[in-house]
C-alpha cells in the first residue's frame, strides 16, 4: 500500500469507521436489565463455562452511565417500562439494546394487561433474542449479531442503518 | 370435620348465632360464611379463643363471583399453630357496596392483603389505616380482576414511555 510504504515500519491505514468500529464491538459493556428467569441465564452466561468475556462483555456494569448495550431479560411490566427507559435515556451514545427471551421480545406467555406486548413499544430494539428463556448460547448470538451492527455502524451515525435482527 | 375444629364451628354458632350464615366442608377444609358486620369479632374470637386459637392470618383474598346477587367475595384463611387446623372464613358483598371492616386491628399482617385485594377489586376495607393500590399505578383507573375488565386491558389505561 502506497502511504504505508512510504511512512515504513509500524504504521497502518484504515477508515475511521472501521477502526472505532472494531473497538467499540470488542468491548460492549452490558448493562444488565434482569427483571425474570431470563436474568438466571444471563448470569449463566457469565459463568466460567460459557464465559461472555471471550466476547470482551464481561464487564456487566450496574451503572448506565458505563455501559453500551441493554439487555433486557425478562418480563416488562406496563409500570417497569418507565423504569427501563429511565435507565436507558441515562446512557450515553453509542447505545445498543438487546431483547432477550419471549417475555421482552413480544410479552411471551403473559398475554394480559399488564405485560407490555414487546419493549420495541418504548425502546429501539437492535437484536430480539427467541427462547423462554434462552440458553446462554442464543444470547451469543445475539451479541455477536449485534457485534455485525456495530462494526458497520458509522462513527458520525451510528443509528444510521438497520431494521431488528432475530436470532433464534 | 375433625373433632378440633368441629367445637370451634359449634361455638362460633353458639357465640355469634346468625352471623354465621353457612358452614361447609370440601376435601376436609371447613369453609364459614360470615355477615359482614360480624367479621371482625369472628376474626377476633377466632384469634382469642382457648380451645384451638388461629393466631396466623394466611391469606385475604377476593372473588368475583359476577353472576351471583352478591357480587363480590372476600376469603380469609386462618391457620392454628398450636392444632396444626385451618379455617376458611367467606364474607360475601354486593356490587352496589363493595365494603368489608378491615380486619388489620386484630391481624396486622392483613394490611397488604386488604390492599391487594382493594387494587384487584375495588373492595374497600374500612379501618384500614393505608388502603393504596399495592401492583397497579396509583393514578390507574380501573380494577383489573374484575370479570368485566377485558384481558387485555384498556387500551391506554396504561401510558407507555414514547419510543423516541
Amino acid at each position: 500500500m502506497g502511504l504505508e510504504s512510504a511512512l515504513g515500519e509500524g504504521y497502518l491505514t484504515t477508515q475511521l469507521d472501521a477502526l472505532v468500529g472494531w473497538a467499540r464491538k470488542n468491548s460492549l459493556w452490558p448493562m444488565p436489565m434482569g427483571l425474570s428467569c431470563c436474568a438466571i441465564e444471563l448470569m449463566s452466561a457469565g459463568d466460567p463455562r460459557h464465559d461472555i468475556s471471550r466476547f470482551g462483555m464481561e464487564v456487566m456494569r450496574f451503572s448506565p452511565r458505563q455501559s453500551d448495550v441493554m439487555i433486557v431479560a425478562g418480563t416488562v411490566t406496563y409500570k417497569m417500562a418507565h423504569v427501563v427507559r429511565k435507565i436507558y435515556d441515562q446512557m450515553a451514545e453509542p447505545r445498543w439494546v438487546i431483547a432477550m427471551g419471549a417475555c421482552a421480545s413480544s410479552g411471551g406467555m403473559f398475554r394480559s394487561y399488564s405485560v407490555v406486548q414487546g419493549i420495541d413499544q418504548f425502546l429501539p430494539v437492535d437484536v430480539f433474542t427467541a427462547g423462554c428463556p434462552p440458553r446462554p448460547e442464543n444470547l451469543f448470538n445475539a451479541l455477536i449479531k449485534l457485534q455485525e451492527i456495530v462494526q458497520q455502524s458509522s462513527v458520525l451515525d451510528y443509528r444510521n442503518s438497520n431494521e431488528p435482527i432475530i436470532v433464534s | 370435620m375433625n373433632n378440633v375444629l368441629q367445637q370451634t364451628v359449634d361455638s362460633l354458632r353458639a357465640r355469634f348465632g346468625d352471623a354465621v350464615e353457612e358452614v361447609r366442608e370440601f376435601r376436609d377444609d371447613v369453609i364459614v360464611v360470615v355477615g359482614r358486620s360480624a367479621i371482625v369479632d369472628v376474626a377476633t374470637w377466632l384469634r382469642d379463643n382457648e380451645t384451638c386459637p388461629f393466631p396466623l392470618c394466611e391469606d385475604v383474598f377476593g372473588i368475583d363471583a359476577w353472576t351471583r346477587k352478591q357480587r363480590f367475595e372476600v376469603n380469609y384463611h386462618f391457620f392454628s399453630l398450636t392444632c396444626k387446623q385451618r379455617i376458611h372464613l367467606k364474607v360475601r358483598v354486593e356490587e352496589n357496596d363493595p365494603s368489608v371492616p378491615s380486619i388489620t386491628g386484630v391481624y396486622p399482617g392483613a394490611g397488604w392483603y386488604e390492599r391487594e385485594t382493594f387494587d384487584m377489586y375495588g373492595i374497600t376495607f374500612p379501618g384500614h389505616r393505608d388502603l393504596r393500590r399495592s401492583y397497579m399505578p396509583e393514578d390507574f383507573e380501573y380494577h383489573p380482576l374484575r370479570k368485566d375488565y377485558p384481558l387485555m386491558g384498556i387500551p391506554g389505561a396504561l401510558p407507555l414511555p414514547k419510543r423516541g
